[in-house]
């Protein structure tokens, strides 16, 4: 069984990487090893680069090195061209990682005088694959020979010798081709290099250009069939395998706050799920962006980094325009939590839009993505196109359990709740900013449209921006109906005067009691007074009756006192008698 | 200043003397073959020929094996094989092939058939 698959491994092709950032994924692993590839596009497309960027990164990355053999540009040209994108060519030279040779054919030089083959230039590319033991070869572009050389019938027939000789080599090569009319290639190479075919392309539609890539072949293995949107820019080629996303991204239970607690409150108090999608639409001037201001600044807090797209605004001009509502981005900036990317949306395609999105997230890596606004993309591009991409740009962020924020403006005409590219489905939690006319004014309400997974408010909320932030409130909705702004303070001042008076009836009626009291305790005083005064005269009268009462005995005990003397005489005479 | 301009003078003349010199006489001739294959074997034994009818005693050939000079391919950029190369007299001129269509030859090198 082992063995089997073992065999199994072997007989499968192996691959090359060419570390071209998202290349090695549409082709699971990189181009054909030891075999040729044939690169073709028209003039500017890249082709030169593809090769480049193959070779350097295969010097640096996978230590392989490789020969370039450049028909068009001189050694010089080569270097400077490529140092604009990091690439130091010098350096790898030196260090024998790279080899170029210049072919320079001058036609007005040559005369041919007979049969005659390549062996020259076979001996040359031998001479410089064994000088550094590379294992990629780049020839860019051979069918300047054509131009070089008169005799088509030698010339091919050397060329399908080359590309035969390259396989016995066993270095992994480049042929790059410039796009015919009919064909692949102007000169029909793809009849001799038939393993791997890409074709690179340079579009422009509405006066804006996109750059793709296809796998037009690809013998003995699988390959993404589509066409790719890649960007070349400072660091070099990325292709984009978007289109080959899933929906099996993992899903997070974790909350964040969106940065206004009453908002919170209104999601079970918790605030947004971590790496969901948030929409937040409305009509001009609602105060998206300051939502989106409070999102990034509550997630700056926590420590978290931000990116955010802005396509309508300035960097500065935002950060100025969210400190008069109190929030400051600017420190967030400099810390490093917080990156601003601001580009106009008809700048370039939608696929160079995603192609950015993607490499500004996958340098950056941030926690939470906003784009502000999406919408303005319509302007150029069909509404079809608009959902695809962000479609790709939701799954993108999604599979990386990024939270995202998007704002859409609706115009007022439209129906609010269809007007959102009809990107609704692919949305999590939808807010919904709305103006609200009454009374010959205009205020903000705002509600949870939509909310996957929680239990959200149904209330609209009054929308208000303070000096310090957005405050929501409730709304008075009673019996004319739902009340704001000025309407909605009127109410309120009514319900306090109301408040008001009761406080005051109760305090009166305190009052009244005190009074009540007081008179009470008056009476009670006087009473008191009164059963003193007379308590003291009954007291004085039994004082003076018991004096009398005392004295009455005094003198009754003086008498008898006086009688006994009398009868003792009287009863001692008897006593002695007896 | 005078005296500068003489030898100037002087030094252009010499020049010019030793370039038409070497028009009128020293062919300066480089052929780059392959081992012994046909079509090297061939251009030699074509080139000698052509050499020694028109050019007899004012040429110098040198030939040279690329297989065992490989690094003169990149610096003489030689794609072709069997190569010519007309170093001197002035312009410079590839000639690539056996050097079996002798008229070619000759055009190539700036030789007047007599």
């Amino acid at each position: 069984m082992k063995k089997a698959e073992q065999a199994l491994s072997r007989a499968t092709l192996q691959k090359s990487p060419t570390g071209i950032q998202g290349f090695d994924e549409i082709t699971a692993g990189g181009l054909p090893a030891g075999r040729p590839t044939l690169v073709c596009g028209s003039a500017g497309c890249g082709k030169t680069l593809f090769g480049i960027e193959f070779l350097v990164r295969g010097a640096t990355l996978y230590n392989e090195p490789g020969v370039f053999m450049s028909f068009e540009e001189t050694n010089d040209e080569l270097i400077k061209n490529v140092a604009s994108l990091g690439f130091d060519l010098e350096d790898l030279i030196k260090h024998k990682k790279i080899a170029l040779d210049h072919v320079h054919i001058e036609r007005s030089e040559i005369e041919e005088t007979g049969e005659y083959d390549l062996e020259g230039l076979f001996i040359r590319l031998g001479y410089a694959i064994d000088s550094i033991g590379a294992k990629r070869v780049v020839l860019d572009t051979i069918e300047s020979l054509f131009a070089g050389l008169p005799n088509q019938l030698i010339l091919r027939a050397e060329l399908r010798r080359l590309f035969r000789w390259l396989k016995e080599k066993e270095v992994t090569a480049i042929i790059t081709g410039e796009r015919g009319e009919e064909t692949l290639t102007r000169q029909g190479l793809e009849e001799y290099v038939s393993d791997c075919v890409i074709m690179l392309d340079h579009r422009v539609t509405e006066q804006t250009s996109t750059r793709r890539l296809r796998v037009i072949k690809y013998r003995g293995s699988l390959h993404g069939t589509n066409e790719y949107p890649f960007l070349i820019d400072e660091t070099g080629f990325s292709v984009l395998p978007v289109t080959s996303l899933g929906l099996e991204h993992k899903v997070s239970n974790e909350r964040i706050s969106s940065g206004i607690t009453e908002l919170d409150k209104m999601l079970e108090g918790k605030g947004y799920y971590r790496g969901s999608t948030v929409l937040v639409s409305g009509t001009a001037g609602v105060g998206k962006t300051s939502l989106a201001a409070h999102f990034a600044e509550a997630a700056c807090k926590r420590g978290e980094r931000v990116l955010y797209f802005c396509f309508e605004e300035s960097p500065s001009q935002l950060m100025r325009n969210m400190r008069s509502i109190g929030i400051n981005l600017e420190p967030w900036v400099h810390k490093g939590l917080l990156q601003f990317h601001a580009t106009r949306p008809t700048f370039y395609g939608l696929e160079m839009h995603l192609a950015v999105t993607h490499k500004a997230v996958n340098a950056y890596k941030p926690e939470i993505v906003i784009m502000d606004p999406i919408n303005t993309f319509i302007l150029g591009d069909t509404e079809n196109e608009v959902k695809s991409m962000l479609m790709r740009i939701v799954d993108f962020l999604k599979g990386n359990q990024i939270t995202a924020l998007f704002t859409s403006l609706t115009s007022s005409e439209s129906a609010l709740e269809s007007s959102d590219v009809g990107i609704s489905s692919l949305i999590d939690t939808w807010l919904l900013l709305r103006d609200i006319e009454l009374n010959g004014e205009r205020n903000r309400g705002m509600y949870v449209l939509k909310s996957r997974g929680m239990a959200n408010s149904n209330q609209i909320r009054e929308f208000i921006l303070t000096d310090t932030g957005v405050k929501l409130r409730e709304v008075y909705a009673g019996a004319n109906g739902v009340l704001t702004g000025s309407a909605r303070i009127a109410q309120e001042a009514h319900e306090n005067a109301g408040l008001l008076r009761q406080k005051q009836d109760i305090e009166r009626k305190r009052r009244e009691l005190e009074r009540k009291r007081k008179v009470m305790e008056a009476r009670v005083a006087a009473l008191h007074a009164e059963f003193k005064s007379q308590e003291s005269e009954a007291l004085k009268n039994l004082e003076a009756e018991q004096e009398i009462i005392r004295l009455q005995k005094r003198n009754k005990m003086e008498m008898a006192a006086n009688r006994k003397s009398v009868t003792e005489k009287r009863k001692t005479k008897k006593h002695t008698k007896p | 200043m005078k005296k500068k301009k003489e030898e100037a003078k002087e030094t252009t003349a010499s020049f010019d003397e030793a370039m038409s010199g070497l028009h009128e006489g020293r062919y300066i001739l480089r052929l780059f073959i392959t081992g012994t294959t046909t079509k090297s074997v061939l251009a030699l034994t074509n080139l000698k020929k052509i050499c020694e009818e028109y050019l007899e005693g004012r040429y110098e050939l040198e030939v040279i094996d690329l297989y065992q000079n490989p690094g003169l391919a990149k610096d003489e950029q030689i794609i072709a094989a069997p190569t010519l190369i007309k170093k001197l007299p002035l312009p410079f001129r590839r000639i690539i092939g056996d050097m079996s269509d002798i008229e070619k030859v000759l055009m190539g090198l700036e030789i007047k058939k007599l």
